[in-house]
């Protein structure tokens, strides 16, 4: 599980880096997107990978708290989404009003001079 | 009355979120938005004050050793989020109402009507970078940089035009960036230690296990990196000048003060990590050189720039470098004068964005030296549905009295700030200038070479020379060239903003020392962060009375 989850992070954070350094609007906001997928699991990676085990405690007995799950990178991942999702739509806001005060999708607002 | 006062760090939080909110709900009443807007910030300047006289410990029934905690919702420190005011806390706060009030006022005079939702941005924008300054806890001071991040990328595009959405593009993808790198870095440190609780994390620094130890080395690295894309460090700060010089004048005067929230994050958590363990801490000699290139950086884009705004842009990035700089020095005697410096560089800078907005009306047409490169803002007001546009020629839409002798005031004004920027005498850009060189050259300093001092004493030089020669070409051709220039009409609304900025200025001029006194105890407890920690896990429960 581990191995896969890493690659998956390393996938999207690589894709994510490569789409950001791209000269096209759209590019940019695909790599900020996948960005902050990566981002996010690595946020919940950093919980440790378990299953079946629960987050919030019962409150019933005595305590054991290798039998539960840490609901704080839970907690950090639900923010972050939120954050990083209300961003990237106003960035999106922000690419459409530029290509339509420029009319390109260049992120210099000009194409470069071929 | 003591009841109250035990509330009181949540006002700067709680005060413009409520009324930035509340804003939004009165869309066609401009007075009441107005009115409101300008109370909150009353509010918060109040509080701001109160938090600074409570520092000082007059009341130590209430505060010991100039330290606050407050427990949000009464959770105990590492469990529950805490605000904490210490001086550092409560000087930048004064600051950030102090600069919002000024260019709240200003904005009243035209900006503010220019696209809807300027006030409800503005109080978050002031709510994220006040909730910065008080939080205790690193999770939450993301989640403080975002609202202020947020509400800056609304404020950036405010009054929009080519120029402005274009800056604002680069602006929110490098802040975006900057934040993944923020959370990543906050990420690790907790999967490390298992705190986000700032005190709480300097003391379990040292029951790591060396394995632990080296991620979490990395994760702070990460984290400190977040924080000096905000500070405007060098080479992460292309974004800085065409992002502040394309803002309307308002607003940036206040991010005058965002690139000192990144230095405010790095002095805060740094000496708290350099607490537990000098290597640590992410303050070292890699600012000292991060800073020197955003010096030089900024003194080159000093004598490059044409227009004031761009120049005023390329003076903060360089004082910027210079704070950097002097934080590499690791030198605690330097803290002091270091602050001083900070609040006297970002009072001018405010100021000389809301002159900029002035000067720019005397101009005919506009210069087309670099217009391509940096095209003038222009403000689409008819898109808005604004019907006239502020004409500096016809006495449209008065908010204020028109002042006389507006060229003398401009041109006075001018020189002030030229002089606060450049570290002359007599304002306090000199004292704070000349207090930083004098600790470097009398203190001995634990480094075999000291060629770091005498770069540093060169640095603060060469940008108070480059600074002299830029700003002088161009007020030259400002005030002195007759052609393609008119006297504006100022309104008291616009003036009395900078005219406030440059007295406080000169304010802390003449109030060097009482400033200096409590610029040191800020300092002590910064680099003795052990009575910070105590007190942060110390706090019961604000037991609340009825």
């Amino acid at each position: 599980m581990e191995a896969i989850f890493a690659l998956a992070i390393g996938v999207l954070t690589g894709s994510g880096v490569w789409l950001l350094l791209r000269p096209r609007t759209f590019q940019v906001i695909m790599g900020l997107a996948l960005l902050s997928y990566a981002v996010n699991l690595f946020i919940f990676g950093m919980g440790r990978l378990v299953t079946d085990k629960p987050p919030i405690i019962n409150q019933e007995g005595a305590i054991d708290p290798s039998l539960y799950a840490d609901p704080v990178p839970q907690a950090l991942v639900l923010t972050a989404i939120v954050i990083s999702f209300a961003t990237t739509a106003l960035f999106l806001v922000v690419l459409l009003a530029a290509r339509g005060f420029t009319g390109t999708d260049h992120v210099d607002g000009r194409e470069p001079d071929a | 009355m003591i009841a109250w006062l035990q509330h009181l760090q949540v006002v700067p939080v709680v005060t413009p979120l409520l009324v930035g909110a509340l804003i939004l709900l009165i869309p066609d009443r401009y007075e009441v938005r107005a009115t409101l807007a300008v109370g909150s910030v009353l509010v918060q300047l109040a509080a701001a004050l109160t938090l600074l006289y409570l520092t000082t410990d007059s009341m130590p029934h209430m505060w010991q050793e100039g330290v606050g905690v407050y427990n949000i919702g009464a959770w105990p420190a590492p469990f529950g989020i805490v605000l904490v005011v210490d001086r550092f806390t409560a000087m930048m706060l004064t600051l950030t109402s102090l600069v919002g009030l000024a260019s709240l006022i200003y904005s009243l005079a035209s900006w503010d009507r220019v696209a809807p939702g300027f006030h409800s941005m503005f109080q978050f924008l002031l709510m994220g970078l006040n909730g910065a300054f008080l939080t205790g806890d690193l999770f939450n001071l993301f989640v403080f940089f975002e609202v202020l991040l947020a509400s800056s990328y609304g404020l950036l595009l405010h009054g929009s035009g080519p120029s402005r959405v274009k800056s604002g593009l680069h602006y929110i993808a490098v802040n975006l960036t900057a934040s993944f790198l923020f959370l990543i870095g906050v990420a690790m440190i907790y999967g490390m230690t298992g705190t986000l609780n700032m005190a709480d994390l300097a003391v379990r620094i040292t029951l790591l296990d060396p394995d632990d130890r080296s991620l979490f080395e990395a994760g702070a690295a990460i984290l400190g990196i977040a924080f000096l894309v905000k500070a405007g460090i060098w080479p992460l700060n292309f974004w800085l000048p065409t992002a502040y010089s394309t803002a309307s004048a308002p607003v940036a005067a206040v991010f005058a003060l965002l690139t000192k929230v990144g230095v405010y994050a790095v002095i805060r958590v740094g000496t708290l990590l350099a607490s537990a363990d000098e290597q640590t801490s992410f303050i070292d000699e890699g600012l000292f050189y991060g800073g020197a290139a955003t010096v030089t950086y900024g003194v080159i884009g000093m004598f490059a720039a044409q227009q004031l705004s761009r120049l005023v842009s390329y003076s903060v990035a360089a004082s910027s470098g210079l704070l950097l700089m002097a934080l590499g020095l690791r030198n605690e005697e330097l803290t002091a004068p270091l602050l001083f410096y900070l609040a006297s560089s970002v009072l001018a800078a405010a100021a000389f964005y809301m002159l900029n907005g002035l000067t720019e009306r005397m101009r005919l047409f506009s210069v087309p030296n670099d217009a391509d490169l940096a095209p003038l803002p222009d403000v689409t007001y008819v898109g808005f549905g604004v019907k006239e546009p502020p004409d500096p020629h016809s006495p449209d839409d008065e908010v204020g009295i028109a002042i006389p002798a507006a060229m003398a005031f401009l041109g006075m004004s001018f020189v002030c700030c030229v002089l606060l920027v450049a570290g002359l005498p007599p304002l306090s850009g000199f004292i704070a200038k000349f207090a930083m060189m004098h600790v470097v050259i009398t203190t001995p300093m634990d480094t075999p070479e000291t060629w770091y001092e005498w770069l540093f004493v060169a640095a603060v030089l060469t940008t108070g020379l480059a600074a002299v020669i830029a700003l002088t070409r161009i007020g030259l051709r400002l005030f002195w060239s007759v052609t393609g220039r008119t006297t504006p009409r100022l309104r008291l609304i616009e003036v009395g903003p900078v005219a406030f900025l440059i007295v406080l200025c000169l304010g802390l001029t003449i109030g060097a020392g009482p400033t200096m006194t409590y610029l040191e105890s800020a300092a002590r407890s910064l680099h003795a962060p052990e009575v910070y920690i105590r007190l942060v896990h110390s706090q019961s429960a604000v037991e609340v009375t009825p």
